[in-house]
This record gives C-alpha cells, sequence and structure tokens, in this order.
C-alpha cells in the first residue's frame, strides 16, 4: 500500500485545522495546560516572551529541547516552536523533538542575513512572518506551510500588525495581468506563483496575524480584516489575570462579527499588556 | 431543515467547498439559535479540546446533546469531529493524536467496500478503539478502522474536507 507522508497537502492540512483560532506563547507546562484550557488551538514553545526578549537584549535563540518536551507531554494540541532566521540546524533540532510546527522567526536573533532556511528538506511545517506580499511569497516558495504577518511582537501596540495585513492584502489586489511578470521579478519568485495569487485573491497557504495582540478587540479586530486566525505572544502571561486574558481572546477570534460578545468577553479582564510606541522602539523584529 | 456546518474552528471551510461542489445548500452554525434550523450537523476537523470548550461556552453544547435525544440531528465528525460524536454517544473511544504528532501524519487509499480508492488525508489523526460490535465499520486502513457509523453518527478520522471527494459527504447527505 503506498504510504505518502510530509507532503505539503499534510503541512499546509494541519496549518488549515488551526483556522478560526488563537496560538499561544507560553514558557513553561503550567502555561501550556492554561492556554489549552481556555482554548487555545495551539501553543508556542519558547524561554522567553518577546517583551523579555525585549526587556533583557542579548542573543535570542531556539528553546531547551527539555523545556519544549515538557511542554509537549502537558498538552494534546499541537506544539510549535521558533528558530532563528536561517538557522538550519536548530530546526532539525525541533524536528529531532518531534513538535508539530516550526516558526522561523524574526522574534529570535536571525542567524543568517542571506537565507532563510530551506523549509522544503523538512517533514515538519513551517510558518514564516512577512510585512509584505514579496515576503510572503519567498517564504512560500521556500517551503512555507503558513504565513503570519510580523508585526512588531512583545509591543503590545497592533499597529504594525494591522500595516503588514492590510499591505499584503492591497498588494495582492493591485496584481494584474500586465504587471504579473515584474511583479514575479520584483518579488523574485516564480511567475507561476504570482499568477496563482492573483487568481485565486489570497496566499495560497493559511494566513494569521502575529505581533502586537493584546486584548479581545485586537484579536476581533484583525479578524474582521480578513486573518484567519490570531498569534498572541507576551499579551497573555503579561496581563493581569492570563487565565481570563486567554479565555477572553479565544472567545473573542471566534466571535469576532458579534460586538455583544465581545463586549461581554471584554468585560472586567483587569490590566492589559503595557504597551510600547513603535517609535520608541530600540529593535525592530519585524526589520529582520 | 437544514444542514449546517460547525464555524467556530477548524476545516469548515473546506466542508463548505465539498458541499457547494455536491450543490447542497447548508448554513454555518455559529450559535444555539442557528442549530434550531438543522437536522445534520457536520463538526469539522479542528482542536477538539477548543470545539469542546467553545460549545460549552456558548451553550451549544446541552442543546446538540438534546437533539441527539429526540433524533432530531444527525452528525458526522471529521477528525476532531470525530472525537466529539464519542463524547456525544456514539459507542466508539478515541485514542486523540493515536497515529502520533505531525511527522506521522500521511495519506493513502483506504480499504473500504463501501468508497473504493477513496483517499484518506490522516493529521494528527485520532485512533478510534473500544468500538461496540453494533457499531458499522466503512473503511479501514491497515487493521485500523477510520471511517464509522453508529446510527445517526458518522466518524471519520482522516479528512475527506481536504481530499476533496465529496462520497462521504454524499453518503451521509442521503443515507441518514
Amino acid at each position: 500500500m503506498n504510504i505518502q507522508k510530509n507532503t505539503f497537502e499534510l503541512k499546509s492540512g494541519l496549518a488549515q485545522m488551526l483556522k478560526g483560532g488563537v496560538i499561544m506563547d507560553v514558557m513553561n507546562a503550567e502555561q501550556a495546560k492554561l492556554a489549552e484550557a481556555a482554548g487555545a488551538v495551539a501553543v508556542m514553545a519558547l524561554e522567553r516572551i518577546p517583551s523579555l526578549i525585549r526587556r533583557d537584549g542579548g542573543v535570542a535563540r531556539a528553546s531547551d529541547p527539555e523545556m519544549i518536551l515538557k511542554i509537549k507531554k502537558a498538552v494534546t494540541i499541537p506544539v510549535m516552536a521558533k528558530v532563528r532566521v536561517g538557522h538550519f540546524v536548530e530546526a532539525q533540532i525541533l524536528e529531532a523533538l518531534d513538535v508539530d510546527f516550526i516558526d522561523e522567526s524574526e522574534v529570535l536573533t536571525p542567524a543568517d542575513e542571506e537565507a532563510h532556511i530551506s523549509k522544503k528538506d523538512f517533514k515538519l511545517p513551517f510558518v514564516c512572518g512577512a510585512r509584505n506580499l514579496g515576503e510572503a511569497l519567498r517564504r512560500i516558495s521556500e517551503g512555507a506551510a503558513m504565513i503570519r504577518t510580523k508585526g512588531e511582537a512583545g509591543t503590545g501596540n497592533i499597529v504594525e500588525a494591522v500595516r503588514h495585513w492590510k499591505k499584503i492584502q492591497r498588494e495582492i489586489s493591485e496584481l494584474s495581468d500586465e504587471n504579473l511578470k515584474s511583479k514575479s521579478a520584483e518579488f523574485r519568485v516564480p511567475v507561476e506563483l504570482v499568477s496563482k495569487i492573483k487568481k485565486d485573491g489570497r496566499l495560497p497557504v493559511v494566513t494569521f496575524v502575529a505581533g502586537g495582540i493584546a486584548t479581545p478587540a485586537d484579536a476581533a479586530m484583525m479578524m474582521q480584516l480578513g486573518a484567519e486566525g490570531v498569534f498572541v505572544g507576551s499579551g497573555i502571561f503579561t496581563s493581569e489575570n492570563p487565565e481570563k486574558m486567554a479565555s477572553a481572546i479565544v472567545q473573542a477570534t471566534m466571535n469576532f462579527q458579534n460586538p455583544e460578545i465581545l463586549a461581554n468577553v471584554s468585560a472586567g479582564l483587569g490590566t492589559a499588556m503595557r504597551g510600547e510606541e513603535i517609535s520608541q522602539l530600540e529593535t525592530k523584529f519585524a526589520e529582520r | 431543515m437544514k444542514i449546517g456546518i460547525l464555524a467556530l474552528q477548524g476545516s469548515f471551510a473546506e466542508h463548505a467547498k465539498i458541499l457547494e461542489k455536491i450543490g447542497t445548500e447548508f448554513l454555518f452554525v455559529h450559535t444555539k439559535l442557528d442549530l434550531e434550523e438543522i437536522s445534520k450537523l457536520i463538526i469539522p476537523g479542528g482542536e477538539s479540546t477548543t470545539l469542546e470548550k467553545l460549545l460549552k461556552k456558548f451553550e451549544m453544547w446541552e442543546e446538540i446533546q438534546l437533539k441527539i435525544k429526540n433524533e432530531e440531528l444527525k452528525i458526522m465528525g471529521t477528525c476532531a469531529g470525530a472525537i466529539l460524536c464519542a463524547k456525544f454517544g456514539a459507542r466508539w473511544e478515541v485514542d486523540r493524536n493515536g497515529f502520533g504528532a505531525q511527522q506521522s501524519s500521511f495519506s493513502t487509499i483506504l480499504n473500504s467496500e463501501k468508497f473504493p480508492d477513496f483517499r484518506g488525508v490522516f493529521i494528527r489523526a485520532p485512533r478510534f478503539e473500544k468500538i461496540n460490535p453494533a457499531v458499522e465499520i466503512l473503511a479501514k486502513f491497515q487493521k485500523d478502522p477510520v471511517l464509522l457509523r453508529d446510527g445517526n453518527f458518522l466518524g471519520a478520522s482522516f479528512h475527506p474536507e481536504i481530499s476533496g471527494d465529496p462520497r462521504v459527504h454524499e453518503f451521509f447527505l442521503e443515507k441518514f
């Protein structure tokens, strides 16, 4: 019997199962359990959430395998973990740990300024960040099975995620039969891929929003703008009441068109994470 | 009465595409009120813990149980949906991710007289176990039953909504 494994259908298929959901950053097994109980569709295992990376500075690398394995043991939902941009050995290690999804992430310190990981060489699916259509298509050409906006992680400020999301949508709508060739040259991807985007009016993989989501309203706003789900990094475990905040963001994401439910779940959450003005930042992760 | 697709989370758009292909009208089910209009419900692939939590939070869980008890609702569940079928009373149990993590995901032609050459797509798939002898086994992969019917429940551990073959959906629409 012919059994196929690690195909693009199976990789992008897992992303399809996550649609409409919230993926939460967690730093230990307890937080992972809390996220699962709140209704997260997956957890992102990492040693320091983006706001702490921002605060502490230094080189941010892939997390300790021991910590990732503990999280994997604690939950039944998919476990994702981050590797540095271009660091294919960190990705090999995550594959050996048998996590479910790899995030090649600008939140960590980049390892290679010339090239991203050749994601087609891996068995596991990858999600990658993008600020615009060109970045998204280059990552997809490299084999990414899911795209997320970069936003500006660890700031609790949604403005960059909105900018990136709108830019990608605008650039898709501006594709025409006349500019397919010039756009494929500009984006440095095959013209067939650009042509498919024009025909479908969307990216060929599931697209989430990430970077700066701090409240249920932020999540619902991105869903109303057309996102297929959200990543919440620092927004949950730097809030006053993580359990309530996690549950509220999940409910808001799934009822993004229902202002009554949004009002209801937004009430009495305590203080959300303290936000940062983008212009005051020392390091912009999105520019990596 | 209409066909509903539970649209809280997961692969509901893919199920909708198949029903469009067949030419069947359907309703996306978001709330308890939506449940009043349907006699059949498709529960998509997704995360079963997430779906269960939300169904309970939005008071749909009890409503679905009641409709099943009164024989007013038939359910087709794929992957996470098949896990929820068991929680709603289908007589099988499920080992979540029994086929392993993502690297163990696979696709293959199923062993089925009813659906010859059907390609099953298994993503972090659950494994059925402790299946009541009265349950009808409609397809297998090697020794494992992967498509089950128990009265008003149809459960698949794979994703017919991903492979795009409409036959399992047609069976649910015509024979239930």
